[in-house]
C-alpha cells in the first residue's frame, strides 16, 4: 500500500463527439504520480489538462485505459466515491452558502459533528487567510478571494490527492507568489499529493517535484523541473519553457555536426540527418569576431537588472538571444560583429 | 421641458397610473362597496341599503329563530377545502413539474423551443373544452377508468366527480405555470456546481437536496404561487369534474352572482378570497426577504 502510486494513469485516451465532429482530446496518456509528490501538468490552452483532471476526479469516463488512486482502481467509480478533491478552474463555489458553509460542505457529507466541523473550517480558512470573510457569500468576494475559498473547501476534508486546476491564475503577482509558497508549505505539511495544472511555466518550475509538458493531448516530456529546462527533448518543450535558441544543423558521422556557416563541432550525443540544436541564452558566450562556432552582429541590448540580454543577428538571417550575467564584463557595442561560443555540453538535440 | 424632474416623472407615469386606477383600483373599490350592501332589486344589489358587515358575518354565523347567532361552518368548510385542494394541486404540480423542467433544461436549443411550444399549446384551447376532454377520459367507460379497473384488485375505482378528479383537472390546467418558472431557473443553473458537490462527497440525491433545490427555490416559490393562487379561485374544473358535489370557493362565488342573484354576498366571498391570496403572497415575500437577509 505504501509503495503504490498516489495516482496511476495507464494508457488513457479520451475523445468528445461522434462522427465528423469527433475530437481526440487525450491520446494514450500514462502517468505515475508518487505519494506526496507535487506534480504539475504544464501546457498551452486546450491541450487537455482540464480533461485529464476531470478523468481523475470522475466527471468524465476514459474511452480507453485505467486510472487508480492509492492502488485502488477507480476507472468506473463515481466522483463522490473517489478520495480526491478538486479546486475548479472556475471556482464553482455554492452561491447560496456562506464561505463557512462552502468550506464545511464535504464535512457535513461525512457526518462530522458540528463542533469538529467548525474547528476544521476555521483551520482551513486560516490557511488561506480568509477567516474574516467566513460569513460572506461568494458574490461578495473578489476573484482572488473566491479562489482561496475554493482552495480551503477542497482542503478541508483532507483528501489523499488534491487536483488544482490553475488555482492561482486570478491572483495578482504579489499574492500569487505568496500563495505559491503557502501551497508548497501546505502540501509538505498536510502530506497530500498535489496534481497541479498551470500554463505558467515559471510557476511550474518553482513549485513542482516533477513536471509533465503536454501538447495536443499527449505528454511530450516528464521529469524534474531542472531536466525539463536544461534538457528538453522536444522542440515544443524547449520553446514553451523559457527562451531558447534553435539552430538547424546537419549531423555528420562520429558525433560531429555542421553548423550554418560551415563550422564543424563534436556533440556528446549521437544524431543523424538534419537536426535542430537548442541552447539556452545564458549558456552561450560572446567571443572575438571570427572566434567561436557562429558569427553574428549585435542589434539590441536590454538591461534586465540582474543581466544583460543581447539580441543578435546570425549570418544566415536567424536571430539569437544571449544572456550575459556578468554585468561588469566587456560589452559589445551595438552593430559590432562578434563570435558566439557554444559549449558542446550545453547543446541539446531536439525531436520535432 | 420643465425643469422639475419630479413633476416630469409624474407626467410620464400618468398613463400607467391611470390604467391601474381604472382597471384594477376602481373595480376593487366597487367590489368592496357592493360587499357591504344588501341583496335586492333585479340586478342583485340594493344600491340604497345602508352599508354593513352583515355579509361577512353570514360567512361564519347565522341567525337562529330567536335571533341568537349560531356558528355555521358550511362556508368555512368550503374555504378550508379550497385551500387544501389548491395546496394539493400545487404539490402535484411540483412533483410533475420539477422533473420535466430539469429534463427540458438539459435539451439542445431547438428541442427546448419545441418543448416550450408544446407546453403552451393547451393555452390556445378553451379551458372548458380541455376539462370536457378530461371528463371523457375519467368517466366510467373512459379508457383511463377502464385501464385502472382492469388492474385494480378491488375492482373499478370511480375517477370522476370526486376530489381526485378535481385535483387531476387542476394540476393539468396549471402545470405549465409551475414548469415555466422552474425551467427559467434551471436554464440559468450552473451545472458545474453539481460536479463540485459530487467532488466533495455528495451523492446524486444529496447534491440535489443541498445545491440544486436551494438554488432553484425562487423558481419553486414563484411556480407555487402561480399555481396556488388561481387554483384557490378556480370554478370551471370543480364544477365539471367535481360534478357539483365538491364545491370550491370559486363555485360559491359564481353561484351568488348567477343563480342566487346575491351579488353582495358573492362580493364578500370574493373579498375574502382576495385577502387569502394577499396573505399567501405577503407571507412568501417576507420569507424570501428573510432568506436573502
Ligand atoms: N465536453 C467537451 N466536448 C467537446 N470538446 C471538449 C469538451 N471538453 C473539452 N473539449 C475540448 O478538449 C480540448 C482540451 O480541453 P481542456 O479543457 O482539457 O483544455 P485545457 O488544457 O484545460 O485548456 P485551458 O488551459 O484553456 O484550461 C479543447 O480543445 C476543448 O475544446
Ligand atoms: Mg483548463
Amino acid at each position: 500500500m505504501t509503495d503504490s502510486s498516489a495516482v496511476s494513469i495507464r494508457s488513457v485516451s479520451k475523445g468528445f463527439g461522434r462522427g465528423t465532429a469527433a475530437v481526440r482530446v487525450l491520446e494514450n496518456v500514462s502517468v505515475e504520480i508518487g505519494q506526496r509528490e507535487f506534480f504539475t501538468l504544464l501546457g498551452p490552452s486546450g491541450c487537455g489538462k482540464t480533461t485529464l483532471l476531470r478523468l481523475i476526479a470522475g466527471f468524465e469516463t476514459a474511452d480507453q485505459g485505467s486510472i487508480s488512486i492509492d492502488g485502488q482502481d477507480v476507472t468506473q467509480a463515481p466522483p463522490f466515491r473517489r478520495p480526491v478533491n478538486t479546486v475548479f478552474q472556475n471556482y464553482a463555489l455554492f452561491p447560496h452558502m456562506t464561505v463557512e458553509q462552502n468550506v464545511g460542505f464535504a464535512l457535513v457529507e461525512q457526518q462530522m459533528p458540528a463542533d469538529r466541523i467548525r474547528a476544521r473550517v476555521g483551520e482551513a480558512l486560516e490557511m488561506v487567510r480568509m477567516q474574516s470573510f467566513a460569513r460572506r457569500r461568494p458574490a461578495e468576494l473578489s476573484g482572488g478571494q473566491q479562489q482561496r475559498v475554493a482552495l480551503a473547501r477542497a482542503l478541508a476534508p483532507r483528501p489523499r490527492v488534491l487536483l488544482l486546476d490553475e488555482p492561482l491564475s486570478a491572483l495578482d503577482l504579489k499574492l500569487r507568489k505568496e500563495m505559491q509558497i503557502e501551497l508548497k508549505l501546505l502540501q509538505a505539511e498536510a502530506g497530500i499529493t498535489f496534481l497541479f495544472v498551470t500554463h505558467d511555466q515559471e510557476e511550474a518550475l518553482t513549485l513542482s517535484d516533477r513536471v509533465a509538458v503536454m501538447q495536443g493531448g499527449r505528454i511530450l516530456q516528464m521529469g524534474p523541473p531542472r531536466d525539463i529546462y536544461e534538457a528538453p527533448t522536444h522542440r515544443f518543450v524547449a520553446d514553451f519553457i523559457g527562451d531558447i535558441n534553435l539552430i538547424e544543423a546537419e549531423a555528420l558521422p562520429d558525433n560531429a555536426v555542421r553548423l550554418p556557416g560551415g563550422t564543424q563541432m563534436s556533440l556528446p550525443h549521437k544524431a543523424r540527418g538534419r537536426i535542430t540544436l537548442a541552447i539556452r541564452p545564458e549558456r552561450a558566450r560572446i567571443l572575438a569576431p571570427e572566434a567561436g562556432q557562429l558569427q553574428a552582429q549585435v542589434i539590441h541590448t536590454a538591461y534586465l537588472g540582474t543581466a544583460l540580454v543581447h539580441k543578435l543577428a546570425l549570418a544566415d538571417g536567424g536571430t539569437f538571444l544571449l544572456r550575459q550575467s556578468d554585468l561588469d564584463g566587456p560589452q559589445p557595442a551595438i552593430g559590432s560583429q562578434v563570435g558566439l561560443g557554444l559549449p558542446a555540453e550545453a547543446l541539446r538535440v531536439l525531436a520535432q | 421641458m420643465t425643469g422639475n424632474p419630479a413633476l416630469r416623472r409624474l407626467g410620464l407615469l400618468t398613463p400607467a397610473l391611470a390604467t391601474i386606477a381604472l382597471l384594477i383600483g376602481l373595480p376593487l373599490i366597487l367590489l368592496i362597496w357592493i360587499s357591504l350592501l344588501q341583496k335586492g332589486g333585479s340586478s342583485g344589489v340594493d344600491w340604497n341599503a345602508a352599508p354593513s358587515l352583515g355579509n361577512y358575518i353570514r360567512l361564519a354565523w347565522e341567525e337562529d329563530f330567536d335571533g341568537t347567532m349560531i356558528l355555521n361552518t358550511s362556508y368555512l368548510v368550503i374555504l378550508l377545502r379550497s385551500v387544501l385542494q389548491a395546496a394539493l394541486t400545487t404539490g402535484l404540480s411540483l412533483l410533475f413539474g420539477l422533473p420535466v423542467a430539469l429534463w427540458m433544461a438539459g435539451l439542445s436549443r431547438g428541442q427546448r423551443d419545441l418543448m416550450l411550444l408544446l407546453i403552451t399549446i393547451p393555452f390556445w384551447t378553451n379551458l372548458l373544452v380541455r376539462n370536457y376532454a378530461w371528463l371523457i377520459i375519467l368517466r366510467e367507460d373512459g379508457w383511463l377508468a377502464q385501464a385502472v379497473g382492469s388492474v385494480s384488485p378491488i375492482g373499478p375505482i370511480p375517477l370522476l366527480y370526486n376530489d381526485l378528479a378535481v385535483a387531476i383537472g387542476l394540476t393539468y390546467s396549471f402545470l405549465p405555470f409551475m414548469i415555466l418558472p422552474l425551467y427559467t431557473v434551471f436554464e440559468k443553473f450552473d451545472w458545474r456546481l453539481l460536479e463540485a458537490a459530487h467532488d466533495l462527497g455528495a451523492s446524486r440525491s444529496r447534491a440535489l437536496r443541498r445545491v440544486l433545490i436551494p438554488i432553484a427555490m425562487p423558481g419553486i416559490a414563484a411556480g407555487s404561487l402561480l399555481v396556488f393562487i388561481p387554483c384557490l379561485g378556480a370554478f370551471v374544473t370543480p364544477a365539471l369534474l367535481g360534478g357539483g358535489k365538491t364545491l370550491m370557493l370559486g363555485n360559491i362565488i359564481q353561484m351568488q352572482f348567477g343563480a342566487s342573484r346575491n351579488w353582495p354576498f358573492g362580493a364578500a366571498l370574493a373579498v375574502v378570497l382576495l385577502a387569502l391570496m394577499l396573505i399567501v403572497m405577503v407571507a412568501m415575500a417576507i420569507w424570501r426577504n428573510r432568506r436573502v437577509r
